[in-house]
């Protein structure tokens, strides 16, 4: 299971825009499997939020492909709506888009618009705001009298109700406070892990990705500069470091030790892993 | 799609029409508006037509630009046209059908078709020379006098120029609802004209509530910097009539009186 | 004297229905007392909900106390007739940088607050400038806002409230809908601002990494303040943190883990620089 980018490029014009007429992706190749969850990374204007766009037929190719499971979706007999309900694109700030009365009513509007009957609508919508950790007991409640992260998360859950195989995040906790940021990535991880929905994410994070991503792609000027692992990208410090970009705050850490003389292997971009790689340098000095 | 409206949008420069008084500029629509209306031969239509490309020529506004903000008005163009040239009697040039083409019909679209197109690009030249704020100073000085009836003029002219600021942040934003819902399958295209309607209630909503919530952080964050109406306000760049724009006056009279004897003699 | 003065200061939301009885009140400050010094660059951090949005409204005099009293630039906070002077005191820039910018030109955004004032033409045109230089966007001056990055946004919304010529700014979540790198713009202009022209900052923010470069870092919970020290104490109260829904810095973290595992290192790191530096200095022992 997966989506395959293929010399995807992108060109429009834009006369509103920040830096002028026009915004491009240049020759993007990536695969995306279903199994890994995959986080786009770079700096704003990088075109991150443009590529996903094109994940679920929101904004069309000029050059290139997107196979999903081997299928090009811009085939004549790939069908829009079905694509739309297994890509889920979540935008940032998402919980401004909702309109209804109460949670619920709201979160059904996807489901409703897949043509299913009332009583699955409403089944998959009470799974998803289960899914997103909210209780029966709030679902009358109105988007306005929740808290911006249980926003964020009912928002969310409008688009799990539509039952996608990928949930796409652009910059899911952009604005949230730090309960907020984790509980959120906990409820993503869950999703991933325990339903099996496939997981990419958008954002500026390096330190939510490390934990977080089995895979990264750093886009710099609608290029992919680096498709790798985490340890691996993180290796790079300073050629991130050039595209106004940074290494999680361990990585940091494990660069200066070395400097410093301290025999550290690599990889070590979370602290979980750094503490253990630390502990270890000072016991092997004991013996 | 939402992006292309360029019309009002102050477009930057450093012109002799940027620089004119924004009364000036004012005054000079509203003439050139009335002598649209008041031109009923070619010669006249001719006269506004040269007059209007040389002050697109001095403003230096991109021509290209200045279409771009018709595209707005396209369907509207349209019609009226059609209109003009289907429904006018006068002498038979072709017929099918219901239809007959008159050759006073022909006159009369292409008459109406420039007179809209120059009184769109005229208008929003305006626009495109001059910074909200100026405009927003040219409506609150040179109409200060109809405070004297209780017309809030400063409050007016504020509005506008915070309408003018705020619209391609909510188009934009309109934008992006559309995309959030419609990968929520939300279906906008098919349908007939209720059920299309229907569907606009989930791009609507938000638009609003967004719209709500951005005024009312602005009015803190103008309260914030001490706004409180236009009693005792000063200005940066007050305005002042210079020699340039006595001259654009004296021109513009000219032109008027031009007009008028182009309409009325031939 | 200090320059912002609290006294069991408290601030209820409130609602009422149609016959003006109270249906739901909500403290979202209680009884704060507080003093802030002139000059001093003070980060006021909590989740979402702890107040600390409220505080930052109460001192621009966009709410009123319910009860107690803030003293701002030594003026009564309450006192209607003194509103603007307040006002001038404490500049304020907001959260989202779209909605707090009014004119559709950088400089004559700038001029705002002083038009509003009445200050002379030829005043506003040096102060425009000079705020402008100050936060580097001279450059733009002339441009449309809609052009500008989210970190320009912001230092022209700093530009607009320099304009004003507070003795105080207040950051209220100035950071939270910027890059990293609009971020970081925010930030050391915050810094300049109180380095260069002795001004008062309060930054209001939830990340720790900008509250750790205060003067002064004050936690708020539930309405009240919590905690009120130098980063360093603030920071390492670890488990205090946590518990106000709040997360340590994650070099804190680390060395407390460390310390754990058995290495004797000091207390009161809060950064990777200062953590490096320890650990070398173990190594070498």
């Amino acid at each position: 299971m997966s989506i395959e980018i293929k010399n995807l490029s992108y060109t429009y014009n834009n006369p509103g825009s920040e830096n002028g007429s026009r915004f491009v992706l240049k020759n993007i190749s990536a695969t995306i499997k279903k199994d890994e969850i995959t986080a786009i990374i770079g700096p704003t204007g990088s075109g991150k939020s443009t590529l996903v766009q094109h994940l679920n037929l929101l904004l069309h190719a000029s050059e290139g492909d997107i196979l999903y499971d081997g299928r090009s979706i811009y085939g004549d007999d790939f069908d829009r709506k079905t694509l739309r309900a297994s890509v889920g694109l979540v935008f940032q700030y998402p919980e401004y888009q909702l309109f209804e009365n109460d949670i619920f009513t709201d979160v059904c509007f996807g489901p409703k618009n897949l043509g299913l009957e009332k009583d699955e609508v409403e089944s998959r919508a009470k799974k998803a705001l289960l899914a997103v950790g909210f209780s029966d007991s709030d679902f009358s409640r109105s988007p306005f009298e929740l808290s911006g992260g249980q926003r964020r998360r009912a928002a969310i859950a409008g688009v799990l109700a539509m039952q996608p195989e990928y949930l796409v995040l652009d910059e899911p906790a952009a604005g949230l406070d730090p309960k907020g940021r984790r509980e959120l990535f906990q409820m993503l991880r869950r999703l991933h892990d325990e339903n099996g929905v496939g997981i990419v994410l958008v954002s500026h994070s390096m330190d939510d990705v490390a934990d977080f991503a089995g895979k990264i792609l750093v886009l710099n000027d609608g290029r992919v500069i680096f498709d790798d692992t985490p340890e691996r990208i993180f290796s790079h410090g300073e050629e991130l470091r050039t595209v106004g970009l940074d290494v999680p705050q361990a990585a940091r850490l494990a660069e200066i030790l070395r400097e410093y003389g301290f025999d550290l292997p690599q990889g070590l971009i979370t602290m979980d892993r750094l503490r253990t790689a630390i502990t270890d340098c000072f016991n092997r000095g004991d013996k | 799609m939402f992006r292309d409206i360029t019309l009002g949008q102050y477009y930057p420069g450093q012109s002799i029409i940027h620089r004119l008084d924004p009364r000036t500029k004012l005054l000079w629509t509203l003439v050139y508006i009335v002598s649209l209306f008041v031109a009923d031969n070619k010669y006249a239509y001719g006269a506004s037509v040269l007059a209007l490309a040389a002050v697109i020529i001095l403003s230096s506004v991109p021509f290209t630009h200045m279409l771009k903000g018709l595209k707005a008005v396209l369907v509207i163009l349209i019609i009226s046209v059609l209109f003009n040239l289907f429904l006018t009697d006068g002498r038979v040039l072709v017929s099918f059908w219901i239809f007959k083409i008159t050759l006073e019909g022909i006159r009369r679209a292409v008459f109406m078709a420039v007179r809209l197109v120059c009184l769109i690009l005229g208008a929003s030249l305006m626009t495109y020379t001059t910074t909200p704020n100026q405009l927003t100073d040219g409506i609150e000085r040179g109409l200060g006098f109809l405070k004297l009836i209780r017309v809030p003029v400063h409050e007016i002219a504020m509005m506008m120029s915070i309408a003018l600021r705020f619209i391609p942040i909510l188009t934009e934003e309109l934008d992006k609802i559309i995309k959030a819902q419609t990968a929520r399958g939300a279906d906008l295209e098919s349908g007939n004209f209720i059920k299309r309607a229907k569907a606009m209630t989930p791009i609507l909503i938000p638009l609003f509530v967004s719209a709500f919530r951005r005024a009312g952080d602005l009015a803190q964050a103008m309260e914030a910097r001490c706004y409180h109406g236009g009693r005792g306000r000063t200005r940066m760049n007050p305005l002042s009539m210079a020699g340039r724009d006595y001259a654009a006056i004296i021109i513009m009279f000219a032109y008027l009186g031009g007009i008028i004897v182009l309409s009325v003699l031939l | 004297m200090p320059i912002i003065k609290a006294e069991n200061l408290s601030y209820d939301y409130v609602r009422r229905d149609e016959n003006d009885n109270i249906v739901d009140s909500i403290h979202a400050l209680s009884d704060i007392n507080l003093e802030i010094e002139e000059g001093q660059f003070v980060a006021v951090i909590g989740h979402n909900g702890s107040g600390k949005s409220t505080f930052a409204k109460l001192l621009n005099a966009l709410l009123i106390p319910t009860s107690g009293k803030l003293f701002v630039g030594g003026i009564d906070t309450a006192d209607e007739s003194r509103l603007w002077d307040i006002r001038r005191t404490a500049g304020m820039v907001f959260q989202n940088p779209d909605n707090q910018i009014i004119a559709s030109v950088v400089e004559e955004d700038v001029a705002f607050g002083p038009e509003n004032m009445g200050v002379p033409t030829e005043e506003i045109r040096r102060r425009v400038d000079a705020a402008l230089k100050t936060v580097g966007m001279t450059k733009f001056a002339k441009s449309s806002p809609n052009r500008l990055s989210g970190g320009q946004k912001q230092r022209v919304a700093i530009a607009g409230a320099l304009a004003i010529m507070p003795k105080c700014m207040i950051f209220d979540e100035s950071t939270a809908m910027l890059d990293p790198i609009g971020r970081a713009e925010v930030m050391s202009v915050a810094k300049k601002l109180n380095k260069e022209q002795r001004l008062t900052i309060i930054f209001i923010t939830h990340y720790m990494e900008e509250a750790a470069q205060a003067d002064r870092v004050i936690v708020m919970n539930k309405g009240k303040i919590v905690m009120d020290g130098i980063p360093r104490e603030v920071f390492t109260e670890t488990e205090k943190l946590t518990a106000c829904g709040l997360e340590p810095p994650q070099m804190t973290m680390l060395a407390k883990d460390l310390r754990d595992a058995g290495l004797a290192l000091p207390h009161g790191i809060i950064s990777a620089e200062e953590l490096a530096d320890a650990l070398r200095v173990l190594k070498g022992q």
